[in-house]
């Protein structure tokens, strides 16, 4: 197959975890997507943070999210010695912008405002990581 | 001009803690700044000024203002002296507020040697396999981003949002060429086409090989004196005349926008300080990493209307001689330099040569008596700091 048809695929590694953090993959590895909501400003936020981005309550929650939104950009890396990849962001319906990768898809199928949906991608040492897909 | 009297400290707060095995260092510098804050009677959104050293994760002061959100900043100072840094910065919140350029400013330090398996080198994030480093590590640094694919991805959005063309951007990189070919010392010396700009292989779409910088050793230095000093010199002189800065990132992903840079708030700021427009300007330096990175912040700086970059950069408009805003006249880092991945003084320099006079005669602007050196550190499509200034010869 062509390079702008094959569906690509990047070995991503293990994430740095923090005690911050550490529930986030903890739920990855059981296939769950969470993000952090803020009960005092009712905001949801990404990366996840102990303390609100937007208020700065202490006073945030986990919330598990169906990972499903639209790429906001993206830009198609063709020089990496494991063939091209896709970096972009993904605005979740809850309504953050998340920094991923598109797999399942072929470097010239991507567009701005398609429907993708997360799913999680082993790495080698470390828990799954969210990466996303076209739903 | 002194500091005394000129500032105040109406906040301060201890953490309570001593052994943290369960506070990540991000979020002790949180806890810190929201202790301080409530002592002070005041809120995230009053600090204008952000003051950190080496214990603070990430990239100078960056990844801790965008895990804060703090999103009025104004002033940035990471000067690391060590255990003394935070008395320096005292110092030097001072200098910034006696001279506006904040009016809050906001100190932190937080660390946890505890957590770091009591081990000189230890990976300081406690048990577990866990880590300690820029907060936005974890969901970040997995996906392979660079700079070229994090600025493709502004360049992607901003011809989604406003049209904007391949060959646009490549008349940056043209007029960079033709600048370049009077350089004795330029690393890449050949006037290049808009065609060949657009031929040249992709690197991460839509930004080809000829859209991105050089990569250079090198380096360079700068001397800034009192006018007293400056007057006893035999040397042309360049007057700053204004300075502004403001870091931009995702800051908690709700206002993600990927088509503005800090230049909209820094260039504002420097514009006003030195009481002139963009209309004034007679030469620009603008940073070059890429050519999407030329085009954004020519808009943001208020040369063009924001979308209309696209028409404004082509047809030789940034030519020396031919277009009505010669910018980089040295071959800028798209052909001349950018030594060690960082062109902020490379931008400044060209910008002293053109207001001394003493550019190459090919590219010398008439009468340049006022010039912009303006620079995106960081990176446009994550976390970045803009800085503008503005400088005049002095008759």
């Amino acid at each position: 197959m062509s390079e702008a048809t094959e569906h690509m695929t990047r070995p991503i590694p293990a994430p740095a975890i923090s005690i911050e953090t550490k529930p986030f993959w903890d739920a990855a590895t059981e296939g769950r997507f969470l993000i952090k909501r803020c009960t005092g400003c009712g905001k949801a936020h990404w990366y996840p943070r102990a303390l609100c981005p937007f208020c700065m309550s202490a006073e945030t929650v986990w919330e598990e999210s169906p990972g499903e939104g639209v790429i906001y950009s993206y830009s198609v890396m063709h020089r990496a010695p494991t063939g091209p990849y896709a970096i972009g962001y993904v605005t979740l319906d809850e309504g953050p912008a998340v920094l991923t990768n598109f797999v399942g898809v072929a470097p010239d199928g991507l567009a701005i405002g398609m429907k993708v949906k997360v799913q999680f991608q082993p790495t080698e040492g470390g828990p799954p990581v969210p990466v996303f897909a076209p739903a | 001009m002194s500091i005394k009297g000129k500032a105040y400290l109406m906040g301060a707060f201890e953490h309570p803690l001593r052994d943290a095995p369960d506070t990540s260092t991000p979020q002790l510098h949180g806890e810190c700044a929201l202790g301080a804050l409530t002592d002070a009677g005041l809120s995230k959104d009053d600090v204008d000024g952000y003051f950190c050293a080496g214990d603070a994760p990430g990239f100078g002061g960056l990844s801790m203002v965008d895990y804060m959100g703090l999103k009025n900043v104004r002033h940035l100072d990471s000067t690391e002296t060590g255990g003394s840094s935070y008395i320096v910065h005292v110092g030097h919140a001072a200098q910034a507020i006696a001279q506006g350029k904040c009016s809050v400013a906001l100190i932190t330090l937080a660390g946890r040697p505890r957590q770091a398996g009591r081990r000189p080198g230890g990976p300081g994030g406690g048990g577990g396999g866990l880590t300690d480093g820029p907060p936005e590590a974890g969901f970040e640094n997995i996906y392979g981003g660079s700079t070229h694919n994090t600025y493709g991805m502004c360049a992607m959005r901003h011809m989604y949002e406003y049209g904007t063309t391949s060959e646009q951007l490549a008349w940056i990189k043209v007029a960079a060429s033709h600048h370049a070919q009077w350089n004795e010392h330029a690393f890449l010396k050949d006037v290049v086409t808009v065609e060949q700009v657009v031929n040249s292989r992709m690197i991460s779409d839509p930004l080809h090989l000829l859209d991105c910088c050089v990569v250079t050793d090198g380096g360079g230095a700068l001397i800034v004196t009192s006018p007293e000093v400056a007057k006893s010199l035999n040397r042309p002189k360049v007057r700053v005349m204004g300075a502004g800065e403001a870091p931009k990132g995702p800051r908690g992903g709700l206002d993600l926008d990927l088509t503005h840079s800090g230049a909209v708030w820094s260039g504002p700021r420097a514009f006003e300080e030195a009481g002139v427009t963009p209309a004034d300007i007679k030469y620009a330096s603008i940073y070059d990493s890429f050519t999407i990175t030329v085009l954004m912040q020519l808009e943001d700086l208020g040369f063009c209307k924001k979308g209309e970059g696209g028409r404004f950069v082509s047809d030789g408009n940034l030519i020396s001689g031919v277009g009505k805003l010669p910018f980089n006249t040295d071959g800028g880092g798209l052909c001349n330099n950018h030594p060690t991945n960082r062109g902020g003084i490379t931008k400044v320099i060209e910008a002293v040569r053109q207001l001394r006079g003493e550019a190459h005669p090919k590219v010398q602007v008439k009468n340049c008596d006022l010039a912009i050196a303006h620079g995106t550190g960081g990176s446009l499509g994550t976390r970045h700091a803009a800085a503008t200034l503005i400088m005049e010869r002095e008759a």
